[in-house]
């Protein structure tokens, strides 16, 4: 059989590397069964699309119409639309309903399209619920305010308001008025895909579980495991901090639900995974369902990952007409038919991106806001909290608690515990939060370790820290000792670490394909890997500037030692990762990443080295500590990676090597940086040392700005200084993934964005091959590539950013390890990348390589502005895209369309029309940039003192001076496509920043880079009178 | 609240020792080291008569939590000799809660232990078995030499656990149809699924004869669970052997290899057993999947002439019910009245009333 697999698309807040992980389980399962995989999907950065995985692969925009070509095509004779997320899911159910699939005889796989219909209709479910008895909370399906408030009258307030077919909970939130309830009723109608909105009662402050539960098609359903929200009702579960398995739960409660489960998902006819959630008032023991997800999701992810089941591979092998009793459990070998018993307590926290946006309210709520999440395993729950605690690599600020406990903000936990060491008590925090007084025990009992802990300090207390999961450097923190000094003192007590197993079956049985997580009791289960072995370190939570990409490496380097006949050691806390499954590597460590859990791994295991240069920031941050500790790192050794990060060191090897910087300096404090910016020249690059993904990173134009950023944005001291570079504007920005072996080096390729320099490269759309490079600069950045990497003595990954002007090539910055643009490049040119450097690392020569060049390739970006309201979408030097698309093409326009459009960019519509308002030194472009649009067909609009010139174009009056102005005709959907290039500076009143804002809640694209939108323009142009081509990506070479 | 330091000490048969912490009453107590699986239904399992004779370990670590309140009692008293935790909750959060599981375990002189990996010895017992061991708890010091001398001469194979389990008189719940429950360490579970759904239950003791039974005319007959090995009280082989035919049977875990051995079969001790609440059986008639509630340390492993295997293990194959037409006799291995578990298989019941 053929089946076609949609994938997810571009990470963007609430649909992340889960559906990596979920789509590269089915195509295994899929492949193992004997059929045909046929794979789409926009994301290079994933495993699904790679080779290996599926047999005919596509990257391409996941819409109906390009999915509608592939089936013509490809004729598939079934389809899987459950492992893509809501994406997938909603592009099935477009090609079930205008009647594709019907017309190529194509048979959904699994749970079939009424049943998914009945899932997600609000009004199909509840229905359905009432015939079945289970409770609902009362809600309305409404599509208009009037009726709206009708059920508000009758009800009563607060109320939840859900738009129909959205991820994540976009555009959904709480009303207390009705004039709350208008307001988020306009937004949420705009986002719903039926234009339609649940209005239900709140049951704010009830607990909420989630069961995921398995069905085959013979109607044998189980419970894969049942998860408890620390945070009650109020708070999305994508948001809140959950524990596995439930905690406050009686078993009589839990078979309440269980049955209600069960029952659910066998009304509406699952054949495969379902998650369901409910919410249960713990002081009358009365339950609601909430709602299912009749698909893989992401708490799917987290629960195959906590137990150990392997969820999305049996759902898949279900989809296929398997009975649950034909299936084995991968992990013990016997009958994948069974209920998992935890003997562990697993802490999922998510990681929300505020440290990128310092503008929007840290409240977290209905919507999701969170780009990533930890998972944590203990045998206590403190444990868990603690090491997950670790596993999200925050600072936690200094906080005022009452400004975090409600609503909730992201930092809630840390203001519980701040509030404990102050005195408070349990009763007062529970009135405030509703978080059940079992877990704020447990949170106070932290507090109190802590609290003896500074008061005596003793062998005891230590070990009980330790096995309460303090690490090393916090429990110095009490005492005033070091990291160091702390892990000395536990060694010379005899108390380490121990591995325990996750088995999915409490110990019942043996595992086969185990992995481990960390704990101070009894028995060591990990016994150390006789076999020569490699730890990899793994890059965490997906956040904004370390994102699926680094996972991607880290994956393919686990593959690449098995090739190499090396054991794979991984090392990472993602549970929605390719890397954290159960057979990405030979052996996995569920834990955090700092210096203590690495090492002490690597002193439980001795392997034969450590990679530290695929996990993004993260394990190069802890490399130079490890090796001091003894480990062996493999590849670029430490001092190279120190010449890299070190701006002195690295400014210095490159007057040796005769390579141009731009003019920069290091401020250590105010007065130095006024000196230095005005003696290289305004406008200048500041940033902080060692960061990552450009994070306060920012283009300051004069002294004022220059002082401002110096008091706000970043810590300057001694020891942090902050960096500051010449911004060269009008130049083209490029960068290079080259890998070495120590002697040659190999040039994956030169990449040009498309925006011009001083916007992050990871926000930039990037070209592969470079359009606007001369030959003889191309000649020159390879020479520097190759002297660079000998001058840092590179073996592995290096990626080198330049910026060209005037014919001349200056360096910016070296990063000793695998970048974003990894997999870009490696899919783009079909030469793995990962696995060479990994070669490399373990000591094999570079081999003679051949990259295949023939077409064009383009990464574009998605943000995540929309979930976060009260930003600003202006680009800059500091990340904050989530996630990435890539387009191919025969030809650079093609390619740059199609990563657009997959990036979610569209512009076909009837009656085309454009708003335009650009900066001053962008005006002069007016009139061409009129004339393209023009041709195409627009409408143009503007203020006269853009477009008055213009013939044709209609000049409206400035907002807040008339009507229509530039919101109005935005909102009435007047206008399709708003060009807006900010004014300099960071100031969010003004029109532009309003522009921008209506557009992107409007689903209107917004367009902010006036190289981005000439490219765009001319690529649709020279587009109109052809296809849409659509290809297998390696047939693009040929 | 938390006891003042109570130390604990659990010994096995074998010389290993594990030192812990102590918590419900000071005592010192000799049991079969049997392991569960399930994470919630600690005050069920507690209470369930078929722990009797052993000490009881729940492999999930955080114990405690909901505290222990009216309803969930399987029977009146804890049966087991004694409780291995990794962590006991001295706090609790429930709107049922009405004391906690240290307070619990005092009450019932049962002595418990925390803080120890109790992993290890799932992984121990996993690998070798159950174990003969001995659980202590005491402020001072503590004999363990003397302890593991007296564990060495520890042997339960012949004990008869049933006789201490059972009802000492008959009792009646419920009204309506009349059924007998010999009672060989009844759950209440079964009394109560039976009373919902109109029974009049009379419990009957163990070593009730076949004449004690069929004087009271039940329209249907019930074997219970119970602890202990299925070859010992062979006074129930022998009324269960006299009173098939008489009218509809089912019989549960215990009960059910007490069938087996009445009529022919035969019963196995296993490794280490099932207990817990996941464990999936599968109809052989009708093919659906039951995930069941298990508590046992013996197997049937031949079923007797005229009986028909009707349920089985999915993972190691076992035996998990029996059912022989001609007498309407119906037995299963699992706990269909769950307490703790799942609810799936408690169809079996209106199966059986059904059959009357």
């Amino acid at each position: 059989m053929k089946v076609l697999v949609i994938g997810s698309g571009p990470i963007v807040i609430g649909q992340s590397a889960e559906f990596d992980y979920s789509g590269t389980q089915a195509c295994k399962a899929l492949r193992g069964e004997g059929h045909v995989v046929v794979l789409v999907n926009s994301n290079p950065a994933t495993i699904q699309t790679d080779k290996e995985t599926a047999d005919i692969i596509y990257i391409e925009p996941l819409t109906a119409p390009v999915l509608e070509k592939i089936i013509e095509t490809e004729k598939p004779d079934a389809l899987v639309a459950t492992v893509g997320g809501q994406t997938g899911l909603n592009i099935s159910m477009q090609l079930e309903k205008s009647g594709v699939l019907k017309k190529h005889n194509v048979k959904f796989l699994g749970t079939d399209a009424n049943s998914i219909e009945v899932a997600e209709s609000r009004e199909k479910f509840n229905n359905l619920m009432k015939e079945i008895g289970i409770p609902i909370l009362p809600g309305k399906v409404v599509s208009s305010f009037e009726q709206a408030k009708q059920f508000a009258d009758t009800i009563g307030y607060p109320l939840i308001i859900r738009p129909s077919f959205t991820l994540g909970g976009t555009g959904g939130g709480t009303a207390n008025n009705a004039k709350e309830l208008e307001q988020i009723l306009e937004y949420a109608f705009r986002l719903s895909a039926t234009g339609e909105a649940l209005v239900e009662q709140s049951a704010l402050g009830w607990g909420e579980f989630e069961y995921e539960v398995i069905r085959d098609s013979d109607g044998n359903s189980q419970i894969i495991c049942n998860m408890e929200n620390i945070d009650p009702m109020g708070v999305h579960t994508g948001e809140s901090i959950v524990v596995a398995p439930s905690q406050t739960l009686s078993d009589a409660d839990h078979q309440v639900l269980r049955n209600a489960a069960l029952k659910i998902v066998d009304a509406v006819g699952i054949k495969g995974g379902c998650n369901v959630q409910f919410s249960m008032n713990q002081d009358t023991g009365e339950f609601i369902v909430i709602e299912i997800n009749p698909r893989l999701s992401r708490s799917s992810a987290l629960a195959s990952k906590a137990t150990g089941y392997p969820i999305a591979q049996v759902a898949t092998k279900i989809a296929l007409g398997k009975k649950l009793s034909d299936i084995k459990n991968a992990i013990t070998g016997t009958s994948a038919s069974f209920e998992p018993a935890l003997d562990y307590c697993v802490i999922k926290i998510p990681r929300w991106p505020f440290d990128k946006f310092p503008k929007t309210s840290r409240v977290i709520g209905t919507q999701m806001k969170s780009t990533g999440e930890v998972m944590a395993i203990g045998r206590t729950f403190q444990e868990a909290v603690n090491k997950a605690i670790r596993c999200l690599e925050i600072k936690i600020p200094k906080i005022n608690p009452d400004e975090h406990l409600n609503p909730a903000t992201d930092l809630r936990l840390f203001a519980i515990l701040e509030s404990f060491r102050h005195g408070r008590q349990v009763e007062e925090l529970y009135e405030i939060t509703k978080i059940n007084k079992w877990f704020l025990r447990r949170f106070e009992e932290m507090v109190k370790l802590e609290k003896q802990l500074q008061k005596n300090f003793t062998k005891d207390l230590l070990l009980e820290a330790k096995q309460s999961g303090f690490s090393d450097l916090q429990i110095g923190s009490f005492i005033g000792k070091d990291e160091l000094e702390i892990r000395n003192l536990r060694k010379s007590y005899n108390i380490l670490p121990t591995y325990k197993i996750v088995d999915s079956c409490a110990g019942e049985f043996e595992a086969l394909t185990p992995y481990y997580y960390s704990v101070y009791e009894g028995e060591n289960e990990a016994i150390p890997i006789k076999e020569k072995s490699v730890i990899v370190i793994g890059a965490g939570p997906i956040r904004i500037g370390q994102g699926i990409e680094f996972d991607y490496c880290c994956s393919h380097a686990a593959f690449a030692l098995r090739e190499l006949g090396y054991k794979s050691i991984m090392i990472n806390n993602n549970p929605e990762t390719v890397s954290t499954d159960f057979d990405s590597s030979d052996r996995l460590y569920f834990e955090p990443l700092t210096f203590e859990d690495v090492m002490n791994i690597v002193e439980n295991e001795s392997p034969e080295g450590v990679i530290v240069q695929l996990g993004g920031q993260t394990s190069i941050n802890i490399a130079d500590a490890l090796s001091k500790a003894g480990a062996k790192i493999l590849g670029t050794s430490i001092d190279g990676i120190d010449l890299a990060e070190d701006r002195d060191r690295f400014a210095k090897l490159m007057i040796e090597l005769g390579i141009p910087q731009p003019e920069n300096g290091i401020a250590y404090c105010e007065s130095d940086a006024l000196i230095i910016a005005a003696k290289i020249g305004y406008p200048v690059v500041v940033r902080p040392s060692y960061v990552i993904a450009g994070r306060a990173m920012e283009i300051v134009y004069n002294g004022a700005e220059l002082r401002r950023y110096v008091k706000e944005a970043v810590e300057l001291t001694e020891k942090k200084p902050i960096l500051i570079d010449k911004y060269l504007d009008n130049a083209i920005e490029c960068e290079v993934d080259a890998i070495s072996d120590g002697k040659n080096v190999f040039i994956g390729g030169i990449m040009e964005h498309i925006e011009p320099a001083g916007i992050h490269s990871g926000d930039a759309n990037i070209a592969l091959p470079s359009m606007r490079l001369s030959d003889n600069e191309k000649q020159i950045i390879t020479d520097y590539t190759e002297k660079i990497a000998h001058g840092l003595s590179i073996v592995g990954l290096v990626n080198i950013q330049f910026v060209a002007k005037e014919g001349v090539i200056y360096i910016l910055e070296a990063n000793p390890r695998a970048s974003r643009t990894v997999p870009f490049v490696s899919k783009t040119t079909d030469i793995p990348l990962a696995k060479l450097a990994v070669h490399m690392m373990v000591g094999k020569p570079l081999p003679n390589l051949d990259p295949k060049l023939n077409h064009y390739a383009v990464k574009s970006v998605v943000f995540p502005f929309l979930k976060l309201i009260g930003t600003d979408i202006k680009l800059g030097p500091e990340m904050r895209s989530t996630g990435e698309t890539m387009g191919i093409g025969k030809t650079f326009e093609m390619a740059y369309f199609k990563a657009l459009l997959a990036a979610g960019v569209s512009l076909d519509h009837d009656k085309p029309a454009a708003f335009i308002s650009l900066n001053d030194s962008d005006k002069e472009k007016v009139p061409e940039l009129a004339g393209l649009l023009k041709n195409l067909g627009f409408k143009i609009y503007g203020t006269i003192g853009t477009v008055g010139s213009i013939e044709g174009a209609i000049t409206v009056p400035k907002i807040g001076r008339g009507t229509p102005n530039a919101l109005e005709l935005i909102e009435s959907g007047i206008v399709n496509l708003v060009i807006n290039t900010p004014t300099k500076g960071g100031l969010s009143h003004t029109d532009g920043f309003k522009m921008r804002r209506a557009s992107i809640q409007n689903g209107i694209p917004c367009i902010t880079s006036i190289n981005t939108v000439f490219e765009l323009l001319k690529a649709i142009h020279i587009l109109r009178e052809s296809e849409l081509e659509l290809r297998p990506f390696d047939q693009y070479s040929k | 609240m938390k006891s003042e330091k109570l130390k604990a000490a659990l010994i096995l048969q074998d010389g290993t020792v594990f030192h812990g912490n102590g918590f419900g009453a000071s005592a010192i107590s000799q049991g079969e080291l049997v392991f569960n699986t399930s994470m919630t239904g600690y005050q069920e399992a507690l209470t369930d008569p078929s722990y009797g004779g052993q000490i009881l370990l729940m492999t999930y670590p955080l114990i405690g939590n909901y505290g222990i309140n009216d309803t969930d009692f399987e029977s009146k008293k804890i049966h087991p000799q004694g409780f291995v935790v990794r962590s006991c909750s001295f706090d609790a959060e429930h709107r049922t809660c009405s004391s906690y599981l240290d307070d619990f375990l005092k009450q019932n002189n049962t002595p418990g232990i925390y803080g120890i990996d109790t992993r290890q010895i799932v992984r121990r017992i996993r690998n070798h078995g159950v174990v003969p061991s001995a659980i202590a708890t005491y402020t001072d010091t503590l004999d363990i030499e003397k302890i593991k001398k007296d564990l060495e001469s520890f042997d339960y194979s012949g004990v008869d656990f049933v006789k201490n389990a059972c009802v000492k008189k008959p009792q009646v719940y419920g009204k309506g149809r009349k059924i007998v429950l010999i009672d060989y360490g009844a759950k209440m579970g079964i009394v109560r699924e039976l009373v919902t759904r109109n029974c009049e239950v009379h419990v009957l003791p163990a070593t009730s004869s076949a004449e004690e039974v069929s004087s009271l005319e039940p329209e249907g007959i019930m074997l219970s669970n119970g602890p202990g090995d299925p070859a010992v009280p062979t006074y129930a082989h022998k009324t269960i052997a006299e009173l098939g035919g008489s009218c509809p049977i089912f019989a549960i875990c215990l009960g059910h290899q007490l069938i087996a051995h009445a009529y022919g079969g035969s019963t196995k001790k296993l490794k280490f057993g099932h207990r817990g609440s996941n464990h999936a059986v599968i109809d052989i008639l009708t093919q659906k999947i039951s995930i069941t509630t298990q508590n046992h340390g013996f197997a049937v492993d031949k079923i007797p002439d005229g009986f028909d295997l009707s349920h089985i293990n999915l993972n190691d194959k076992t035996v998990e019910g029996m059912c022989n037409k001609n007498k309407a006799i119906l037995s299963v291995q699992y706990h269909p009245e769950a307490a703790p578990g799942p609810h799936d298989s408690k169809y079996l019941f209106d199966e059986f009333l059904k059959m009357i």
